[in-house]
């Protein structure tokens, strides 16, 4: 996978907002890399800049009131989108780079139909005429399997359930075929059976369209199930990135260990222990520590940790931004 | 749809009743007629008085007259004795048609309100217009350019605007558009007072009245349709929209607009019982003949026919525009259909 280009680099991404109790840095020096036909996983808990980092690529965060830094590049199809004009980014958004977000319930509008909704993507980015943007959309919905698109079209948002809407979304999203699709928790707001349904149909569409995806979310369970490679952000900054197995077998940052811990496990083992949990809170991005971001809350602290920040280091293929990364084979007993 | 609106009327069709029935027991509490005729009036002339009304007869034959010429129209029509009764110069015909009214001799009801719903409408139905078109765009702006210069400043003027009474407007309005235009330029644009019918004059007598009112209700109107539109752009499906693309221009006016004019819409139909009955204070100052003004007139008079006509027929035009926002509601919000 290394050896292809990828399809969309970020390199030194910071978004800063203006607010009134000054700026506030909430993605920090971000860098990844995307490739097409594969799903990056974006964890990390609320707050720590994931959405932020997939509004920024779509330039979707309130102008007037968000500055990124000198550095940011955003590189897709030779442009830094960070910089291009609004006129140009609006040709990239939904045609080469289509977003589903986090709540079906509310993100179609509820005052025009399915249809109209999935024609509106297609009219600004296809030479389609009305018919076959029609029988596009139609078959953008049997696509995603809505039962019956023909009739399913005529219809408003508040007439499908939550699974059926966020269908319509990835529909609607892919039907300009794009080459990264962002997805800000597609499944948080669906119950268990709908969420396994939704990932299958993304992990299938993904393969059969050579789409790219960013998945973000909070659910490690969704990232086990779909993702081939983790980055794990901490209050604006990426603690941690890997492939699935790296992440999940051999974490190296204190705080991905502990994210792995506090999953419930069954079996007889862990029968009446406690769940561990992470201690404290993510502090607050207008009072950073000098030091590490997570040294409040590390059961590996020393006093490195407080003076000085850990830099994003290459270790083997993974990088990992810790003075005291876990070694491979040493386990949870250190942190526990 | 028609089954929905065939539905509300005959819902209505039961409150309509009960409000009739409660006007006309209010209006009946005090003795109508000796509150018209006054203490020094004769026993016969009472008699005379309260048999010509037909407030002799039991409520209940009242109520179900009453219904009855409110049902068949017969208040408003033009009786074919009243173009025969004013070439003869006399009322003894007109009598035995229509219900005259008490204070205004050889006028009936009906001659009132016809005469009088023409100048209210010709003032507040442009003024409605205006003020709606105005403020919706400027809300717009003021949502577009959100927390930035252009916002502010709109917004300050808004506040300004309102919090001015309104007779302020009204008195420097005639003083300087019309009085000091007159006076000092010889430019007889606008009158000071008066109204006459007809849609030549409609400019002098009425513009002025309805420039009024637009302003004053401008400050009001934005300020609401800023939030609605403020609200709305804070919305997911924006963002949805953006991210297909969207023009910020089509989100405003298709996405955003279309969600927003389900409070809008509900703000502007509470207020069109109150554009037919007009607005009294610029009826009064602008000295126009429009129904607000025929209404008080006849409550300080005592003219029972004409306030108890009136009060029904805007009872009724109130419960036909409840059920316009309902048709309205359900014309723009497909949610509504359903339920």
């Amino acid at each position: 996978m290394s050896e292809r280009a990828p399809i969309l680099e970020v390199r030194n991404l910071s978004t800063s907002f203006k607010t009134d109790q000054g700026v506030v840095t909430a993605v920090d020096d971000v860098s990844f890399d995307l490739y097409a036909g594969e799903t990056l996983g974006i964890v990390g808990e609320s707050g720590c800049g994931k959405t932020v980092t997939s509004k920024s690529i779509m330039r979707l965060l309130p102008d007037h009131l968000t500055i990124y830094g000198p550095e940011s590049r955003i590189l897709f199809d030779d442009k830094n989108l960070a910089q291009i004009p609004e006129r140009e980014m609006r040709d990239v958004r939904g045609a080469r780079i289509a977003m589903i977000f986090q709540e079906p319930m509310t993100s179609l509008n509820p005052v025009f139909t399915i249809g109209w909704q999935l024609d509106e993507a297609l009219k600004y980015h296809t030479d389609l005429d009305r018919a076959g943007r029609r029988e596009k959309s139609i078959e953008m919905l049997r696509l995603v399997e809505i039962p019956n698109p023909e009739k399913r079209i005529s219809e408003y948002p508040h007439q499908l359930s939550g699974g059926m809407r966020q269908r319509v979304m990835i529909a609607m999203a892919l039907s300009c075929e794009p080459d990264v699709l962002i997805a800000d928790e597609p499944t948080t707001a669906l119950d268990v059976t709908i969420q396994a349904q939704i990932l299958q149909l993304m992990g299938e569409l993904k393969t059969r369209l050579d789409t790219a995806i960013m998945l973000i979310t909070h659910d490690l369970g969704v990232v086990a199930q779909v993702c081939d490679r983790v980055l794990v952000m901490y209050a604006g900054r990426v603690i941690e990135e890997g492939t699935i197995r790296d992440i999940f077998h051999r974490p190296r940052h204190p705080y991905t260990r502990a994210l792995l811990d506090s999953i419930p496990k069954s079996g007889k083992r862990e029968h009446g222990k406690p769940l561990p949990t992470i201690p404290g809170i993510v502090p607050s991005l207008f009072e950073l520590p000098p030091g590490c971001r997570f040294q409040e809350r590390c059961a590996l602290k020393e006093e490195r940790c407080v003076d000085e920040e850990p830099r994003l280091e290459d270790h083997e293929g993974w990088q990992v931004r810790c003075h005291f990364p876990l070694e491979i084979g040493e386990v949870a007993e250190e942190v526990r | 749809m028609w089954t929905y609106i065939l539905r509300r009327l005959l819902y209505s069709i039961p409150v309509y009743l009960g409000i009739v029935l409660l006007l006309m027991a209010c209006l009946r509490v005090n003795d109508p007629v000796a509150g018209f005729l006054g203490k020094g009036a004769s026993e016969e002339a009472y008699q005379a008085k309260k048999e010509s009304m037909g407030l002799d007869r039991p409520f209940v034959v009242q109520y179900f007259d009453f219904l009855r010429q409110l049902v068949t129209f017969e208040f408003i029509k033009v009786p074919d004795e009243e173009v025969t009764a004013s070439e003869d110069g006399g009322a003894a015909v007109l009598r035995s048609r229509g219900i005259e009214s008490w204070s205004q001799e050889g006028r009936t009801v009906g001659q009132i309100l016809r005469e009088s719903i023409i100048p209210s409408i010709s003032i507040t139905v442009p003024a409605l217009c205006f003020t709606l078109l105005i403020s919706i765009v400027i809300a717009l702006l003021s949502a577009y350019y959100r927390g930035r210069l252009p916002d502010k400043l709109m917004m300050v003027s808004a506040v300004l605007g309102m919090s001015i009474s309104f007779l302020v407007y009204i008195i420097f309005g005639q003083y300087w558009a019309a009085y000091l235009l007159n006076q000092k330029l010889e430019l007889e644009f606008f009158a000071v007072q008066g109204y006459e019918p007809g849609a030549a004059n409609w400019a002098h007598y009425c513009l002025l009245p309805v420039l009024i009112s637009t302003i004053v209700a401008m400050g009001y109107d934005t300020r609401f349709y800023r939030a609605v539109m403020v609200e709305e752009s804070g919305r997911d499906y924006i963002i949805t929209a953006r991210a297909k693309g969207s023009t910020k221009r089509k989100i405003m006016f298709v996405h955003m607009l279309k969600n927003a004019m389900i409070p809008i819409i509900t703000r502007v139909m509470s207020t069109l019982p109150f554009l037919v009955m007009g607005s009294i204070l610029l009826e009064m100052y602008f000295n126009i003949p429009g129904m607000g003004r025929a209404l008080l007139d006849s409550i300080f008079s005592n003219d029972f026919p004409v306030t108890q006509m009136l009060v029904a027929v805007f009872a009724g035009i109130f419960l036909v525009s409840v059920i316009l926002t309902d048709v309205f509601y359900a014309l723009v919000d497909p949610r509504v259909r359903l339920s």
